[in-house]
């Protein structure tokens, strides 16, 4: 056989229209950037003005300068408990994702094992964790290992839902061809529903990502005691207690912060695992 | 070990390759998918199952192939059959969209446990075969459809098959992509001689591709008539033109159009 398709050559910028459509692609470039900043710096300006000119005293609603200089000076404090807060966030999103994973493979191997578990999985997760983390911590003595756990029942239910989907939706011509070539059911797994269910799977490691921390700041909220080794949720309760509206505040953007961040990250490391190959992360020449 | 430049011998002494023996299926509820198929499959030939839809060409596929078992009638290989003598292509490209083309190609060998150095060159050759060895590290949707099905032959023919199995491979194609395909099909069966079988519903394809074309008709599924094309390989598009060419199609027309009329 021989070659009749050739690829596509790279276009070139040949006139004034073009011309006209690439600056407009850069301008939409600059936007993307500038426009929420420029949004985001109005927002924290009109939130000053309002305090300022309301006359709305710290402990009711902080200006956004007192909060700033709150989260600087009470950064010792606040930043000891933000690495609590992301302590259990991360272990709890590790294992959600070995846990979901794990099942996720289990439940495709075995109709059996996925009858049996499946409906506890479901209960786990309708189930608000506010009302399962007081007992939790009856029965678990360690405070961080209760919170561990509340956050994990929290996040891991999407990474197992998406990854059983996923390992589910290998095409079926690539299946049958697996099946021709007398492939094993490791090899299936590794070869086929593995890199099939990926896309599934980073898509749900993203919900469950916000849903750890959430679970982690909820549970805390639940468990309550203080003292060493409290999280930012604790910070937030306790600064309430005090009427520290300032630090509430900035533990609160410290907690929104952090989200944003995971959420930038996995959806940073989505990208970068599918960006070859899966239609998600592809860009089209318009 | 390379891809395997087998002879074809003129028909009527090529040795017995698989041999269907009143074959039929039916599925539950009393569905007859196919029925009292028979049918000698020899090395080297290109065999067409040519039908409208629903005369169990796939169904007989899919009963070759292994992914079914026959409710009726026996299939026997001749020899030992392993897994990798049977090449299959689909009617989609069917491959992994997360990896590059060699990798796709180096499929069956993988599943086999062999690694991707100790089977380079077949992998390589395959390519060069369908013309896509300058395309080893692009991946399925850098490809235009054409040649996403190139690389399904290529996969197809890796392992050196006894058999290549072809469920109506150029269907989604348009016009002029399926005429270079099946030229281009044609010389690859002239180069290594493989035996072939392709299902298609296109009375002009299975003439200007195969040696015998098996004319099924449906509901249910079973074989009407056998018909043979003695125009040597390579078929050019001169072929195409010719009387002879004219004079099968309107013969095969007609062997169609009885089964069609059969079954209404």
């Amino acid at each position: 056989m021989s070659l009749t398709e050739t690829a596509a050559t790279e276009p070139m910028i040949v006139d004034a229209e073009e011309a006209r459509r690439a600056r407009k692609k850069k301008i939409e470039g600059i936007a993307r950037w500038v426009l929420p900043v420029v949004v985001m710096a109005l927002t924290i300006f009109g939130w000053d003005r309002f305090v300022v000119w309301n006359e709305i005293p710290h402990y009711i609603m902080p200006g956004p300068g007192l909060v700033a200089k709150t989260l600087v000076q009470d950064w010792p404090i606040l930043f000891d408990s933000l690495l609590v807060t992301l302590q259990i966030t991360l272990l709890a999103l590790l294992v959600a994702v070995l846990g979901g994973v794990g099942l996720a493979v289990l439940f495709t191997q075995s109709r059996w094992i996925e009858m049996s578990f499946y409906p506890y999985a479901v209960i786990l997760q309708v189930t608000p964790v506010v009302s399962i983390a007081p007992l939790i911590f009856i029965y678990v003595d360690s405070r961080i290992a209760g919170l561990l756990i509340c956050a994990w029942i929290v996040a891991f239910f999407p990474v197992l839902a998406n990854t059983t989907l996923g390992l589910n939706s290998a095409d079926h011509n690539l299946r049958d061809l697996f099946r021709i070539y007398g492939a094993t059911r490791w090899q299936r797994l590794r070869y086929l529903q593995l890199p099939s269910a990926l896309p599934y799977f980073l898509g749900g490691l993203r919900i469950a990502g916000g849903l750890s921390l959430i679970g982690a700041v909820v549970a805390e909220y639940v468990a309550g005691t203080g003292g060493i080794g409290s999280g930012l949720a604790f910070r937030i309760l306790e600064a309430g207690y005090r009427l520290n509206i300032p630090r509430m505040f900035a533990a609160l953007f410290l907690i929104a912060a952090t989200g944003v961040v995971i959420f930038a990250c996995l959806s940073f490391l989505s990208h970068m695992l599918l960006r070859k190959w899966h239609e998600s992360a592809l860009k089209r020449e318009t | 070990m390379s891809v395997e430049h087998r002879v074809t011998l003129p028909m009527g002494e090529r040795p017995l390759l698989l041999e269907m023996d009143q074959v039929g299926k039916t599925f539950t509820g009393d569905v007859v998918a196919l029925r009292g198929m028979s049918l000698k499959v020899n090395e080297g030939d290109f065999i067409s199952l040519l039908g409208p839809s629903g005369c169990g060409k796939s169904t007989a596929l899919r009963l070759i192939s292994d992914l079914m078992l026959p409710t009726q009638g026996k299939i026997r290989w001749s020899g030992d059959h392993a897994s990798g003598d049977l090449g299959v292509v689909f009617q989609e490209p069917t491959l992994m969209p997360w990896a590059t083309v060699a990798q796709n190609v180096w499929l069956p060998f993988r599943l086999q446990g062999k690694s991707y150095n100790s089977v380079k060159d077949q992998v390589l050759e395959a390519l060069k075969l369908v013309g896509l060895e300058k395309f080893l590290d692009s991946y399925p949707r850098e490809l235009s459809g054409g040649m996403k099905m190139r690389v399904s032959i290529a996969r197809a023919l890796v392992t050196n098959p006894r058999l290549i199995l072809m469920d109506e491979p150029f269907a989604a194609l348009d016009e002029i992509t399926r005429f270079k395909l099946n030229n281009d099909l044609l010389e690859l069966k002239a180069q290594i001689g493989c035996t072939v079988i392709f299902v298609t519903h296109s009375v002009f394809e299975s003439v200007f591709l195969s040696d015998r074309i098996v004319v099924m008709a449906a509901r249910p599924g079973r074989v009407i008539q056998e018909l043979t094309v003695e125009q040597p390989y390579p078929r050019d598009d001169e072929f195409r033109t010719s009387a002879e060419y004219a004079a099968h199609c309107r013969a095969t027309s007609d062997a169609l159009h009885k089964a069609m009329g059969d079954a209404a």
